[in-house]
């Protein structure tokens, strides 16, 4: 059925059809018709934020919390420049999200126009693909294909710049969901039969297995979560993951390694390291994760599961390439396996498990106590435990406090661990848990923050309060940019250039100020009944958690270095850590 | 070695044959004629730090809006074809095809050289253009334009042969490629 409409009616009634219900935006004045539309509808929940960055990370955390399309408004000129970092981010990331920015008419393009900037230029390496439209008559084919590109194959980050007189024009709309697409972009689900079959024979034989898993199967959707949990049953493989796949086994599973990489577990990189044949499962073999590239896992033979073909011996060279979606291969996998119901080496099995037993022997996150200050593992172990039995989401902001996240904070599902992974951005977190809070409107979720990257999306504070968002920014204040400092420690001869913060607003009033509730916790004994009391709490509220100022994030890989070259947080003196990296490490980030 | 668009294509079974060395090699990438394709493309290089030794773009079908972009890059086997699994990422692009891998290929450029200068100088230029079957597509009493088309390595002698003969400036097309046989792209 087709009906006239519109430029702007039609950006309303696209949306509605693709099922979206939460717009976040920012209005201006090359979007105006669409924000007079949004204004006389009530099928699309309009919120405004504080700033247009805040629109595109509420948008990913919807999307990631939710598994659908997070959709952000915003202006043209500084409002799309603005949106720059969340797509960037949501681009490395592979987080589906459709972003409608204005742009000046037509006619003015290419005159240096009030707020005029090339969106489609400036967004182009940081999209998985952005229109400029052009015409009333392409606009339809246009929004539609935009949530098609966004969510088909390797998710990511789709941009349509509109130009106003194109909002204000009439021309033909029609509900092209689901007629033919407007690009030939159709991205192969199933892996290659022979492919999956030679990687079941590889696994069958496997003495020292170990499954390394990513953001993939988050990706592939909640059914890929439950055939990766079947697959580690059937197979008894021990399993490890990167930050973005947290969650997707649940890290209360007995074939739970903990996270790997950088900050991961021992037992983790050192299962990696000595492996035989290694799984990778929607994972791309970032350099977190690989450490020393010419010393990663030596002797292993590699299975990777990728619906992204440029993923392929990008950075490693893997014996078996497995391209398509990771629910459709796993489920190939699974029935291949149970079809040859294989007899495995039981007893090569039993000495890897001995080994890995022996790693975790290590206790590689053990750090010192304290009864006087609140050590910031503590406040995570914490946390954890207090929200047990909650509906929580976590999000998290980039640095120390993310990295003890990921090891003290327990995921046991999918999709409730927010945080910014390849593009490490700082001031995601608040944003995102606002988005992740207005798609979960009555469960917990905490924003996982440090006193630095609080601050650098902090007037999201001001939507949440106006949404009555009751979400939760649990900040672990150590006056300093943690990483930074713990880095400038390792590299450069603990020189703290410009890592201490001396201006820390009060986060109590702060929190205050904006509308919310402020709780300040500084004792160890304290912290539990703070804790309650901020759950307790229907209102945002910003938790300022006092640290233990100079604590450092261990287990590390230092730069440069291989996975069995670790750094364990009780065995390393101040010096050691001085010397860990050595010159050809230094340049790396 | 060939990515089609919405296929799947495991790079590394492929390889195998192929030495593990640096050189150049010839894309043929096909892709929509829409605004900012090429641009896609060139970013897509540039970003990555991969280099271009030579771009030509066309449209080739115009019904179907299909232009064909050439390019010419260096790099060893596994590079190469991250390249490719690049530019097929790509939403425009429909296929992308490695010519080199491809077996023969025939390659041509076309440049136009113009010389100036009196006497000697003049007779050796027109010489040297006939032994190249260069045309004459410009004359004055003082210089000449000639049209070459050869492969790069042909016009890289011509014109170094013209820095003798009063070259005054060249300006060349860039590579067009099509593999040898009946199968296309």
């Amino acid at each position: 059925m087709t009906r006239q409409m519109t430029g702007a009616e039609m950006v309303i009634q696209a949306l509605i059809d693709q099922g979206v219900d939460t717009i976040f935006g920012y209005p201006g004045g090359s979007v105006l018709p669409i924000y007079d539309e949004i204004f006389q509808q009530d099928k699309i929940n309009h919120i405004l934020v504080r700033h247009e960055q805040g629109a595109g990370h509420a948008a990913e955390g919807y999307a990631r919390s939710t598994g659908k399309v997070g959709v952000a408004l915003v202006t043209s000129g500084p409002g799309a420049t603005n949106m720059v970092t969340p797509l960037a981010d949501a681009l490395l990331d592979s987080i589906p999200m459709v972003c409608i920015t204005g742009q000046v008419p037509t006619h003015l393009i290419g005159t240096d126009a009030f707020q005029e900037a090339d969106t489609v230029g400036i967004t182009r390496p940081c999209t998985k693909h952005n229109f400029l439209v052009r015409t009333i008559e392409s606009l339809p084919r246009i929004l539609h294909e935009a949530f098609r590109i966004a969510t088909t194959g390797r998710p990511g980050p789709v941009l349509i710049d509109i130009p106003k007189n194109i909002q204000f024009q009439t021309g033909t709309y029609e509900n092209c969901k689901d007629k033919a697409p407007l690009t030939q972009y159709n991205p192969r689900r199933e892996g290659d039969a022979d492919a999956i079959r030679a990687a079941v024979n590889l696994m069958i034989a496997a003495k020292k297995p170990v499954l390394y898993t990513g953001g993939g199967v988050i990706n592939s959707g909640r059914h890929a979560t439950e055939l990766l949990r079947d697959l580690v049953k059937l197979t008894g493989f021990p399993i490890t993951s990167t930050l973005m796949g947290l969650g997707a086994y649940p890290a209360s599973g007995p074939n739970w390694l903990g996270m790997l990489g950088m900050h991961g577990t021992y037992e983790a990189n050192l299962a990696m390291h000595d492996c035989d044949v290694m799984v990778c499962v929607g994972a791309r073999f970032d350099d977190r994760i690989t450490g020393r590239i010419d010393a990663f896992s030596p002797n292993s033979k590699k299975i990777h599961i990728d619906i992204d073909p440029s993923s392929i011996n990008k950075n490693v060279r893997v014996d078996i390439p497995i391209v398509g979606d990771v629910g459709s291969v796993l489920a190939e996998m699974i029935r291949l396996w149970k079809e040859l119901s294989p007899q495995t080496d039981a007893a090569a099995h039993k000495n890897w498990w001995n080994q890995i037993a022996s790693w975790r022997a290590k206790k590689c996150l053990r750090y010192k106590k304290s009864h006087d200050v609140i050590m910031p593992q503590y406040a995570i172990e914490r946390l954890y435990a207090m929200t047990r039995g909650h509906d929580t989401y976590i999000t998290t902001e980039v640095g120390q406090h993310q990295m003890w996240a990921a090891q003290f904070f327990g995921f046991d599902e999918p999709n409730r661990l927010m945080t910014s992974g390849g593009l490490g951005t700082m001031g995601y977190g608040l944003p995102a848990a606002l988005g992740a809070q207005i798609a979960h409107p009555n469960s917990l979720v905490i924003d996982i923050a440090g006193d630095a990257s609080a601050q650098m999306c902090i007037q999201e504070l001001s939507t949440a309060v106006q949404y009555d968002a009751p979400i939760k920014i649990f900040i672990l204040n150590n006056q300093y940019m943690g990483m930074v400092r713990q880095w400038q420690q390792l590299l450069h001869g603990n020189r703290l250039s410009h890592s201490y913060v001396e201006a820390m607003p009060d986060f109590v009033k702060l929190a205050e100020a904006y509308g919310g509730v402020g709780i300040r916790c500084e004792k160890p004994d304290e912290l539990d009944d703070a804790i309650t009391e901020m759950i307790s709490v229907k209102k945002p509220v910003i938790f300022d958690c006092r640290v233990a100022n100079l604590a450092n994030c261990f287990p590390m890989i230092p730069s440069g270095k291989a996975h069995n070259e670790m750094l364990l947080g009780e065995d390393v003196s101040d010096e050691e850590i001085g010397n860990a990296i050595g010159a050809a490490g230094k340049v790396l980030v | 070695m060939m990515i089609v668009a919405g296929q799947s294509q495991s790079a590394y079974f492929l390889e195998e044959d192929i030495p593990n060395t640096e050189r150049s090699h010839t894309l043929s990438v096909l892709v929509d004629n829409e605004p900012g394709v090429l641009a896609r493309i060139v970013g897509l290089f540039s970003g990555r730090g991969y280099n271009i030794e030579s771009l030509t773009v066309s449209e080739v079908e115009h019904e179907k809006h299909l232009s064909r972009i050439t390019i010419v890059t260096t790099g060893k086997p596994p590079v190469v074809t991250q390249i490719m699994h690049q530019i097929g990422r790509l939403i425009p692009v429909h296929r992308v095809t490695n010519l080199t891998w491809l077996g023969e290929t025939i390659e041509r450029e076309l440049a136009l050289v113009k010389v100036a200068g009196k006497g000697e100088i003049r007779d050796d230029a027109l010489r040297l253009a006939q032994a190249f079957n260069a045309r004459i597509v410009d004359a004055t009493l003082e210089s000449y334009v000639f049209e070459i088309t050869g492969t790069p390595s042909d016009i890289d002698r011509f014109v170094s042969l013209m820095t003798n003969c009063g070259l005054v400036e060249v300006a060349r097309t860039g590579l067009a490629a099509v593999g040898r046989g009946k199968i296309g792209m």
